[in-house]
């Protein structure tokens, strides 16, 4: 019995990967998600519109223990515009005053700022008149699918992929490849394509039943939905073929891809606001793909954002895209193709 | 087709070092050692597939080679025709010319039957000629073997050295790893390494013939360090000759494999 405990704590000591999961991981948890698990959002960006947006701007700051941060008056503004700075996400709350009585428009889009926002405007009693908009009800699915389309997404693309890559190493056959008579961008794109493809035609799937099932509503353009669908997958691809690069079988490749997906559910803002994130844990959130691809999804679907009004969370998955993508195929590829540039530079020598 | 001066090194470990060896057409080169000599880099040196840091390594470019990697060579989760079909169309085989000679290959390895079986499925013999079988798809000018015949029983492992015979005979160079002498014997030529370092380079009658000294089988060895035991008894090298009532005995290429290590050691 001594001699198999200690064999099984000499394997774990050597396992660096099983022993980041049992000792650094539940420190991390419990330090970044114990910032990190608050659904009270005490910040929410409002606009203040109309003949009265000045008064108004006073008077939502000074309710007691008010959680609205005016960012915008605009005394020239109305309904029109309480709308158009919503969808945009510019605010989260916009008080329109050209109405009598002022009327609060609120972004139903944002779960939990909107909650915190009408049962704060409850308060005030008929001195204002709260409007809802893209998610009236305030339905937690309508916010939670398009964010549960970029998590499957993320699946696919890390747990799939770097299995799928990995397996190639695990059984030996990548050094088959590696001497076939196939550029290595040719093997990689042969072995990438076929999860893009499952992973479109995934997404397609969820977002479908999700909109079936759910009533989940589509207000927005297809294609700008498919750009940043597109860009995220060729993110979370990346992150895949790079898990492979850096595991050597498939259960190292599982526990790294691990590593990785637990941040995106708990901090990319779909289950815990990321307005309620303190800074020192939220900059984590803007620093994952799923953050932006949850801000692409809900805005088109629920908000119908146009493209202009996404661009900062498409321009960070371009950039996203761009960069892990391209590190993880060229890691790939010296892995692919080690001895290939010097044999030449040898035989030049020669 | 050759290797000239290899070295080839994995940060300060020298994994080959300064290893020649020549490749003919249609000869058989077997590389011979224990774990670690540096066999499996040799030949994934040869194939492009470790970085060499320095010497010459002149071999057909890819579409002309066939390389068959530790292991079985295949994808387990394929069946036999669909690596046959996967890789005779990597190498650019397809409709005809590729049924003709997968027909060929898996009728003379006696995979015929066994067409429908996904690889992973097939016994380690027949999983290592359908490797071979792979590799040898394309008809290549050079054929690198990394240990084909290790973990394959007795009558797998002839039918698979009659496989790389024929390769031999129809004009194919090929190049194995092994850890049998006794498939080194039947080589045109061998390659002993040891620790990265070429010990003994030639056609294995020409070395054993050639190498100095008798070697003499007893239960009381005289020189400790040049006797080994072989059996329940011990066999003993002298570099001049037996001492006097003693018998020597043939000597076989595995002689003097080891006897290149222990002069190698005791130097």
């Amino acid at each position: 019995m001594r001699a198999m405990i200690m064999k099984e704590f000499r394997e774990l000591r050597r396992d660096h990967r099983t022993m980041g999961m049992l000792i650094g991981m539940p420190i991390l948890l419990l330090v970044v998600f114990g910032y990190a698990a608050n659904f009270s959002v005490e910040s929410i960006p409002t606009a203040t519109l109309g003949p009265q947006a000045q008064q108004a701007a006073a008077l939502v700051t000074e309710v007691p223990q008010a959680p609205f941060d005016v960012a915008t008056v605009d005394p020239g503004g109305d309904a029109t515009t309480a709308e158009d700075l919503l969808q945009r996400n510019d605010v989260d709350v916009a008080i329109d005053t050209s109405q009598q009585p002022p009327v609060a428009y609120i972004n139903g889009s944002s779960l939990f700022t909107a909650q915190t926002a009408v049962a704060t405007f409850n308060r005030l009693g008929d001195r204002v008149t709260v409007e809802v908009l893209f998610n009236p009800d305030l339905k937690t699915s309508w916010v939670m699918i398009p964010a549960i389309i970029g998590l499957i997404l993320t699946f696919i693309g890390t747990i799939v992929t770097s299995i799928g890559m990995v397996k190639e190493k695990q059984t030996g056959t990548i050094e088959q490849l590696a001497v076939m008579p196939i550029k290595p961008s040719t093997v990689i794109l042969g072995k990438i394509l076929p999860y893009f493809l499952l992973a479109t035609l995934d997404m397609v799937l969820v977002t479908v039943l999700g909109m079936l099932l759910f009533d989940v509503p589509f207000n927005g353009n297809v294609a700008v939905f498919a750009l940043g669908a597109g860009l995220f997958l060729f993110v979370v691809l990346g992150l895949g073929v790079f898990i492979s690069t850096i595991s050597q079988n498939v259960g190292q490749a599982i526990q790294t891809a691990f590593f990785f997906l637990l941040p995106q559910i708990l901090l990319s803002g779909f289950i815990f606001p990321l307005e309620a994130i303190p800074w020192g844990v939220r900059w984590i959130s803007y620093c994952l793909p799923l953050t932006y691809f949850t801000m692409v999804s809900q805005g088109v679907m629920l908000r119908g954002a146009p493209l202009d009004a996404l661009w900062f969370p498409l321009i960070m998955l371009a950039v996203m895209a761009v960069i892990v993508f391209t590190g993880a195929v060229l890691r790939f590829r010296r892995n692919l193709a080690p001895g290939d540039g010097r044999r030449a530079k040898a035989k030049a020598a020669a | 087709m050759s290797v000239r001066d290899l070295t080839v090194r994995f940060g300060d470990v020298v994994a080959l070092d300064d290893v020649s060896l020549d490749t003919p057409s249609g000869h058989i080169t077997a590389i011979v050692g224990g774990d670690g000599a540096g066999k499996t880099t040799l030949l994934k040196a040869m194939v492009g597939l470790v970085p060499i840091t320095s010497g010459v390594v002149d071999t057909p470019p890819r579409a002309r080679t066939g390389f068959m990697p530790t292991g079985a060579g295949s994808w387990a989760d394929l069946s036999v025709d669909e690596n046959v079909a996967f890789i005779g169309g990597s190498y650019g085989l397809s409709g005809e010319a590729l049924a003709h000679r997968a027909d060929e290959l898996l009728g003379r390895a006696g995979l015929s039957e066994a067409r429908d079986r996904l690889a992973g499925k097939l016994s380690g013999g027949m999983r290592n000629k359908l490797g071979f079988c792979l590799a040898m798809l394309h008809e290549p000018d050079l054929l690198v073997l990394d240990e084909p015949s290790t973990g394959v029983d007795p009558v797998s492992r002839v039918e698979l050295w009659r496989l790389i015979s024929e390769a031999a005979a129809h004009g194919t160079a090929v190049v194995l790893a092994t850890t049998y002498v006794d498939e080194a014997e039947r080589s045109g030529s061998v390659l002993v390494l040891d620790q990265g370092r070429s010990l003994l380079n030639g056609r294995p009658q020409e070395l054993v013939s050639g190498y100095p000294g008798e070697v003499v089988e007893t239960s009381t060895p005289e020189r400790s360090q040049f006797a080994w035991r072989h059996a329940t008894s011990f066999r003993e090298w002298w570099p001049d000759s037996a001492p006097p009532g003693s018998d020597p005995t043939d000597m076989t290429l595995e002689d003097v494999a080891i006897i290149e290590s222990l002069r190698q050691e005791s130097a």
